[in-house]
């Protein structure tokens, strides 16, 4: 059974809102023009989402979970070479509900009772993109089915992946994670002068910025692009071949107009 | 008739003759006196807002002291240049006919037709087209007919077409130019404030008559396109004042395309035989035109995410679809055993995607095209052959491969459930089975997102 318990007035529609195209600032302001790469399209994968776990016998009215709310890199890979900070902003029930994280791993643990939804504010450094990107998770803390006791071992997990897309890299940018495994380049085209690529090196002082060995990475959902690939492929395949029957049949049918049958078993009341 | 039931007050007559007696109560008293029941009915039975018949006057009689006769009497009519005599019935009052001359004379109008004299013609108006005695007839007729030109066409004894004729009467403006002892004077005159010009004309008569000879078909066609390129240059508006002002070609390309989607609806029509409906053609456009400016106005974002690229794009793909289509395709999509919305949205995903929903878009308007195509040549109307997902109607699919009065449909998105199945046994449809996850409930689905 999931429910939200107390009626959370901040989380409004599950859906998130559109991007409003934003003004982007024209660039002759800036005191240095910055060199975009056109046709170059760079993008971050990312998965976020929470984990929750509930608390047992150490369980209160008031504190029933304790979860984790977080932004990784799709691969584990430490996407702090492109986000500055996160901002996560939580229900105005608990104390201080923006909390920042200023380094990765961008995450964020609570303990509580309710589902709400969480938004999730992404800032890139300065060099990527002055403006932040917003992303919304519901908290879950109650499984689909009503599985028995609730066991204190085994989380609730919802994750979701998605891209970060920077359409039009700015080239101090683009060699900087020319080669970051957290980072997808596409095959660059013919002629492309690639920038001298700078050596990675790590911004944080707080050790290693990627979750491949996070304590909770086993409890990670896996996203595996084949399986989706070959269910729309698949799935086209099927529609294209109805299309190709149903345009034979309209040309039958435009070259010889077929006399109204009768006498064709219909059903007619 | 219920409520009096429940009322319970009872019945004195049958509701219908009730009706009966009514209605023909109610005519004869509205229908006013002053004119007959005939003629009131020709004003649809209603009386005017204003009435334009005042009826107290209609049966009042000529003041009685005027003595009126009518008499047969000859007259004359001064626009005729014969002196002929004929007669007519003459209001006479008190014994005095009227005076004054034949009533209709005055509508006696003629052209002024531009006369000129030999020299005239010698300087200005000698052609290598033309021969002198050509063009005395030509102005001779064009006085004759009043500048009717079809007639004078029609009855210019060497074959030219009215055009030409035009061409060269309007030549007499030079004439006139020449005349006048300064351009001013004679600029006011429509001769020389409005030039003929003869392939404009040409061209327009042309385009007038192709317009006029489309079918139907045709026109609906022409009508699409029109709709479609006002679809386009409203988009490209939205976009462009949507995006930077960096981008003053789209507003170039947007009129260009509306211009040349109006020359496109004239030469369309004479193709008119190519019977390929390819109706995807019409849509596409359109829908090209709003993905490139989706994707334009994306690019202009610095950072987004790629599941809301892809619902712009799926935004852009359906804008021409209404509500009703868009819930068809993403039952189909659940059919296909796809989600609605890509669990792993990667650029390939995405991609695939969006073709996706496109293909069965086109999918169901290629079912709709066929449905009409049925309603049109069959003489009963039966409607869609669309089935409903999920009917039990497994057995039948087989064996019906060769009817080639009912069309083989996959059952996405049915419209009418219940009904539709009753009549449905005879003929069978294709049910979508690729496997099993098509025929089970969509609640199942569920689970898997």
């Amino acid at each position: 059974m999931e429910g939200e318990i107390e009626p959370v007035d901040c989380a409004s529609a599950s859906k998130p809102p559109r991007l409003e195209i934003p003004k982007v600032p024209d660039d002759s302001e800036k005191p240095i023009a910055i060199k975009r790469l056109k046709d170059v399209e760079i993008c971050v994968p990312i998965v976020y989402g929470t984990m929750a776990f509930h608390l047992g016998r150490k369980a209160s009215e008031s504190q029933s979970h304790r979860w984790t709310v977080y932004v990784r890199g799709a691969t584990n890979e430490d996407i702090g070479v492109v986000i500055k900070r996160v901002v996560f902003q939580l229900h105005p029930s608990f104390n201080n509900p923006t909390r920042v994280v200023e380094s990765p791993p961008f995450e964020l643990q609570e303990c509580g009772w309710g589902e709400f939804e969480i938004a999730i504010s992404l800032f890139f450094h300065s060099d990527v993109c002055d403006k932040p990107l917003d992303l919304y998770h519901h908290l879950k803390l109650y499984p689909e089915a009503e599985s028995g006791p609730k066991s204190t071992k085994k989380p609730v997990v919802m994750e979701s992946y998605n891209e970060i897309v920077f359409p039009e890299p700015a080239e101090g940018f683009f060699a900087r994670v020319l080669n970051h495994p957290a980072v997808v380049v596409p095959r660059l085209p013919a002629g492309f002068v690639l920038p001298t690529p700078v050596p990675i090196d790590s911004v944080h002082e707080k050790g290693r910025g990627d979750t491949k060995n996070h304590p909770l990475s086993h409890w990670f959902m896996n996203f595996s692009e084949a399986d989706e690939l070959l269910k729309i492929a698949s799935a086209r395949q099927q529609v294209q071949a109805h299309i190709i029957k149903l345009r034979r049949e309209l040309n039958m049918m435009n070259g010889l107009p077929p006399p109204p049958n009768p006498a064709s078993g219909h059903d007619y009341a | 008739m219920d409520a009096k039931d429940i009322l319970g007050i009872p019945k004195t007559q049958l509701p219908t003759t009730q009706e009966k007696k009514s209605r023909p109560q109610k005519e004869p008293q509205r229908k006013p006196d002053g004119i007959s029941r005939e003629v009131y009915a020709l004003t649809g039975g209603l009386a005017p807002l204003m009435p334009s018949i005042d009826v107290s006057q209609l049966k009042k009689r000529p003041p009685s002291d005027e003595k009126i006769t009518w008499q047969w009497l000859p007259f004359t009519n001064s626009a005729r240049k014969d002196n002929l005599q004929l007669y007519h019935w003459v209001r006479v009052v008190n014994g005095v006919p009227p005076t004054g001359d034949y009533s209709f004379a005055k509508y006696n109008k003629s052209v002024d037709v531009v006369k000129y004299t030999d020299e005239e013609y010698e300087k200005y108006l000698t052609d290598p087209m033309w021969t002198k005695e050509e063009t005395d007839q030509l102005f001779e007729l064009c006085e004759r007919f009043d500048l009717r030109f079809i007639v004078i066409a029609d009855r210019f004894p060497s074959s030219r077409t009215v055009e030409e004729l035009k061409d060269r009467y309007y030549v007499s403006r030079a004439i006139l130019i020449a005349r006048a002892p300064s351009p001013t004077d004679v600029s006011g005159h429509p001769l020389v404030k409005d030039p003929y010009n003869v392939s404009q004309e040409v061209e327009r008569k042309r385009a007038l008559s192709m317009v006029l000879s489309q079918t139907k078909h045709q026109e609906r066609k022409d009508a699409e396109v029109l709709a479609e390129a006002k679809r386009i240059t409203d988009s490209r508006m939205a976009s462009r004042a949507a995006e930077e002002p960096e981008m003053p070609v789209a507003s170039h390309v947007g009129s260009e395309s509306a211009d040349r989607a109006v020359v496109l609806g004239d030469t369309v029509s004479p193709s008119s035989n190519i019977q390929l409906p390819s109706a995807t053609v019409v849509p596409s456009t359109s829908i090209i035109a709003d993905s490139a400016s989706t994707l334009a106005s994306l690019r202009m974002l610095r950072v987004y995410l790629r599941t809301y690229a892809l619902e712009q794009m799926v935004q852009a793909a359906s804008s021409s679809a209404g509500l009703r289509t868009i819930k068809r395709v993403e039952q189909a999509l659940q059919e296909l055993g796809v989600n609605l919305k890509p669990k792993v949205p990667t650029k390939a995903v995405c991609a695939e995607h969006l073709e996706l929903r496109k293909e069965i878009l086109t999918l169901l308007n290629l079912q709709k095209q066929l449905q009409y195509k049925e309603a049109e040549g069959s003489s009963y109307r039966d409607g869609s052959y669309i089935d409903m997902p999920g009917t039990p109607k497994r057995s039948q699919r087989a064996g019906d491969q060769d009817r080639t009065f009912v069309p083989e449909s996959i059952n996405f998105g049915g419209e009418r459930v219940g009904k539709r199945d009753q009549k449905r046994k005879g003929p069978g449809r294709l049910s979508e089975a690729p496997s099993s996850p098509a025929h089970k409930r969509p609640r199942k689905k569920a689970s898997d997102l």
